[in-house]
């Protein structure tokens, strides 16, 4: 019994030293893969996300009465354009950092 | 008015606003709490007509049923001054000797009396680390 | 396998401060593979606790008793399912439980995160393996749940008998799950403010492990809330006990921290103000931890002497120091992008919902520590219920109200012609609401009452017509039915509507929250056999007592003594309840007779539950009628024991005592004391739990990723494209 019992011990610490240690292992070159750019690419999606949902959130206020026809188009041409924006930068970005493989 | 201005004044506005909220409820507070005691602390100084917060245990093999009532007497938590206390009611399913309570009392001739649906025993699940 | 376990443990405690260094090193040095290390250092952690955690689990469903927690907390007689449970019910065991869940509920957050926030990941790696390793050093240096005994005793003590409930296995884990889950958003905010990244990102990523957080805790409460109506002999849901408060706290700045972080999406505003609430929000769900485990608060649930006082107050005190720190350190970062350009519009209305969520989180808390503050004073105070529910009545009041109007007025700046628009069916509804019920009568005298009820009419009007225009709008856009177009709509929209049926299932609760305590009647009676007792219109007879000696395997797990009540109404028989009290073994399963009564004891509160009140009932039965026969069959078993008599026998004469006891009280007249109490509309506040939890799903549910390809299009058309999908 104590003998499996160290053996069990042993074998737990072998494989927590195997998983954390695989990325030290593979060294830093392995994880580049996205490129340096990919923290501000994936900000810009995220932005863009919500952008996106500001838009047919204001759509929808519209649709349903809370928005006036004239603010509705003015707000909606403000956000449009700033979604456009965003979407410029993700381009200017895309040329060198490609979406990660999700 | 400048928006500097503007803003400073409704700063003003804000913080005056919570002052006297906070005051009003510390004023509430202390009007509506009640004093904490301990069995030993109202020994012989208790008011009468005043009510009290008794926290303290059940002395062992104290508890009796006199009708709806239950009489039983509280100690001090590391001590033996206690008091006795007559409560109506149904008390909580944890009660019992040794149990730590507590419970709103006045003082009423010799003994005091716990007041309506205030007897609270602690959660016996975290007792058995000393039983 | 106690010895496997110690070592799980301080492996755990190992790889927890391996997480911290690394995490810190990854951020200071930027090297994305020390940071992928101590990601994989958390998912090793949630493993190795697993270990531990189901070491534990086989010891309690095996009866092992070698183990001192399974010989305290568990005994041969448990039922199974409470063997399961009876693991978080010991101080141990309920800090492994945490410490797991947190290792389980952080490997999924860093999973799902792992390709994200490179730069903020590491750090709240780092902030997520220090409460890990605070938690599993407590485990390793203070309360160790593998603690084995010497002499292994023949059966435990048992799980005590009123923590035996179906909710015991999920209130618990709900509970610690809404914890643990909120220490996630303030490790992101941590995060993000010692990187400077507090931007759209991170929003998306925190608001939805908060919104997650927010549920589990809300569903833990509720539970808790149910358990204490249905389990325990009192009859009420909540009763504003530090530890119910404790798990209040960060649910109330959870909550604001869900509504104005959508102020920052959109408007960019705010900023400073919701990374405070985040990191309060964690400090106050650490707190809450503590106020369970320390005794510093004279609570049902806190108890007497606890050596854990000294090292929580040390983490929160360090936790409130570094969140000023970093708020301040980086408030630059955070100036807002606009201003709030209409008090009539959606911002202004959110601003006062987290001004009235805070303002009811301070009271509560000034409420909870009052009896510090004063202790501190020189004169140790304590506020009862009525005073929490004078503060915070008005304040739920205006909670509800201000969820209706809210969804009704838009962003930015709403119109006088568009307010009325939106406004005239719902206020209409409210009022007619209330002048209905006062017509009916009764409610006039509560207005305290009459407000909620006629609020909630105007919130479940306004949501009504929010959904029902939407789907008209969506109807003149696609062909689709009425039931489809509902779908795509809520599909569409997720965490709108998610959030209407919140708001809905909130007005219900409070409804029903409402309802109950108003209209409550209540009483404590002492009756005799054949003698009624009336209360709020009903007339409940006490028809005559019941008694049994229940067995498990042989043994005698407890005895039953009740009675059988007759509930009728105008005459009528409604139903018949049989609320009883189980008396279980003062400690060892073979003991004297009278010994059955000396130990725990518990109600099995008994009701007629419906939709438009509950008729609840428990019993206290008097014990006076059977003392003589306790008292003959003790004299008897002491006699053979002296006279040396086998043991059979001497058990033989226990078992014929406590049948005689039993049948002596059942054919007896003997009074009792009961509480009965009529209490309408209870129902609903668990409904509303549910339509709560459904909104939050709704609500979380991730909507289908678009699917991102370049276009060489016009960036208009291709706003507008993508627009239309999802």
């Amino acid at each position: 019994m104590d003998v499996l019992v160290v053996l069990a011990i042993l074998v737990i610490l072998a494989a927590v030293v195997w998983v954390i240690g695989a990325p030290l292992r593979a060294g830093a070159a392995a994880e580049e893969g996205a490129g340096p750019d990919a923290a501000g690419f994936e900000e810009l999606e995220a932005e863009k996300a919500a952008k996106y949902r500001e838009i047919r959130d204001a759509e929808l206020d519209h649709r349903t009465g809370k928005l006036d026809e004239t603010d509705w188009q003015a707000v909606d041409r403000q956000l449009r354009a700033e979604a456009v924006a965003i979407l410029r930068e993700i381009d200017r970005l895309g040329g060198r950092a490609p979406p990660p493989d999700r | 008015m400048d928006p500097a201005r503007k803003r400073s004044l409704r700063l003003v506005v804000a913080l005056t606003a919570a002052v006297v909220l906070a005051g009003a409820l510390v004023y509430t507070s202390v009007s509506a709490s009640t004093p904490a005691r301990t069995p030993g602390q109202l020994l012989g100084r208790a008011v009468a007509g005043r009510s009290y917060q008794l926290v303290g245990k059940v002395v062992d093999g104290s508890i009796t049923h006199r009708g709806a009532a239950t009489l039983f007497r509280v100690r001090d938590r590391d001590g033996t001054a206690s008091i006795p206390v007559r409560y109506t009611g149904a008390v909580p399913d944890p009660f019992r000797d040794g149990r730590e309570v507590i419970v709103q009392v006045h003082k009423s001739g010799a003994g005091f009396v716990g007041e309506k649906d205030t007897l609270v025993t602690k959660c016996p699940s975290k007792f058995t680390a000393k039983s | 396998m106690a010895t496997l376990g110690r070592a799980c443990l301080i492996l755990s405690f190992a790889i927890a401060l391996y997480g911290l260094g690394a995490g810190l090193a990854a951020w200071r040095m930027g090297r994305r593979d020390i940071a992928a290390s101590a990601r994989r250092s958390v998912y090793a952690l949630a493993g190795v606790l697993t270990v531990a955690m189901v070491i534990l689990e086989v010891a309690f469903v095996g009866d092992d008793f070698s183990f001192a927690t399974v010989a305290s907390h568990s005994s041969t007689t448990t039922p199974a399912f409470y063997k399961m449970a009876a693991v978080w019910s010991s101080q141990e065991g309920s800090l492994l439980l945490w410490v797991w869940l947190l290792a389980s509920w952080s490997s999924l957050v860093l999973f799902l995160t792992r390709r994200r926030m490179r730069d903020v990941t590491p750090v709240a790696t780092a902030v997520l393996a220090g409460f890990a390793a605070f938690f599993a050093g407590l485990l390793v240096f203070t309360a160790s749940p593998f603690e084995t005994l010497a002499a292994v005793p023949v059966d435990g003590s048992g799980l005590n008998p009123l923590l035996r409930h179906p909710s015991m296995m999920i209130h618990p884990p709900m509970l610690y799950s809404g914890y643990t889950l909120f220490t996630v958003p303030f490790a992101f905010a941590v995060g993000a403010l010692a990187t400077g990244k507090v931007d759209a990102e991170w929003i998306t990523a925190t608001r939805r492990f908060a919104l997650a957080a927010w549920l589990f805790l809300g569903i833990g409460i509720i539970l808790g809330a149910r358990w204490s109506y249905a389990e325990l002999g009192w009859g009420g849901y909540w009763a504003w006990d530090p530890v119910e408060n404790a798990s209040l706290l960060p649910w109330l700045t959870g909550t604001a921290f869900i509504h104005s972080i959508m102020i920052q999406e959109k408007r960019g505003m705010l900023k400073v103000w919701n990374v405070s609430l985040v990191l309060a929000t964690g400090i106050l769900a650490i707190l809450g931890t503590f106020l369970v485990r320390s005794g510093i608060l004279d609570s049902i649930h806190a108890f007497g002497a606890s050596t854990l006082g000294i090292p929580f107050v040390v983490l929160i005190v360090g936790l409130i120091a570094l969140s000023i720190g970093l708020v301040a350190w980086r408030s630059s970062l955070m100036r807002s992008e606009h201003r709030i350009d209409s008090l009539l519009s959606r911002e202004a209305a959110f601003l006062f919902n987290n001004l009235l969520f805070v303002g009811l989180a301070f009271v509560v808390f000034f409420g909870t520590f009052f009896p510090l503050i004063t202790d501190a004073l020189g004169d140790r105070r304590n506020l009862g219920p009525p005073w929490f529910n004078r503060i915070t009545v008005p304040l739920a009041i205006a909670l509800v109200g201000l969820a209706g109007l809210a969804p009704l007025i838009s962003w930015r700046r709403a119109t006088r012609a568009n307010l009325r628009r939106n406004l005239a069916i719902p206020v209409g509804f409210g009022v007619l609401v209330a002048i209905a019920l006062v017509a009916a009568g009764g409610v006039a005298d509560r207005p305290a009452a009459l407000a909620m009820f006629a609020l909630a009419g105007f919130l479940v009007a306004g949501v009504a017509q929010e959904l029902w225009r939407g789907t008209r709008a969506r109807r003149t856009m696609s062909a689709d039915s009425w039931p489809l177009a509902v779908v795509s709509l809520v599909r569409r929209n997720r965490r709108r509507y998610g959030g209407y049926l919140v708001h809905v299932g909130m007005a219900t609760l409070f409804v029903g929250v409402a309802a109950s305590s108003a209209f409550q009647h209540a009483r404590d009676v002492r009756i005799r056999p054949g003698q009624t007792a009336a209360i709020g219109g009903y007339d409940i007879r006490y028809a005559k007592p019941v008694g049994r000696v229940e067995t498990r395997d042989g043994r005698v797990e407890r005895i039953v003594l009740g009675a059988q009540l007759v509930v009728s109404k105008d005459g009528k028989v409604l139903s018949t309840l049989e609320p009883t009290r189980g008396y279980y073994p003062a400690s060892a399963p073979f003991a004297p007779v009278s010994g059955m009564f000396g130990g725990e004891s518990t109600s099995e509160v008994r009701m007629i539950a419906g939709l438009r009140r509950d008729v609840w009932s428990a019993v206290e039965p008097e014990l006076s009628s059977v003392r003589p026969v306790m008292r003959t069959y003790d004299r008897a078993i002491r006699r053979m024991a002296a006279e040396k008599r086998p043991v059979d026998q001497q058990v033989l004469a226990f078992r014929v005592g406590l049948e005689k006891v039993v049948q002596t009280y059942a054919a007896g007249q003997p009074p009792a004391t009961f509480r009965m109490i009529v209490s309408p509309l209870v129902a609903w506040i668990w409904i509303g739990g549910i339509i709560v939890f459904g909104g939050g799903l709704v609500s979380m549910w991730p909507a289908p990723r678009g699917v991102r390809r370049r276009a060489p299009a016009g960036y208009a058309a291709r706003v507008a494209r993508e627009l239309g999908r999802a």
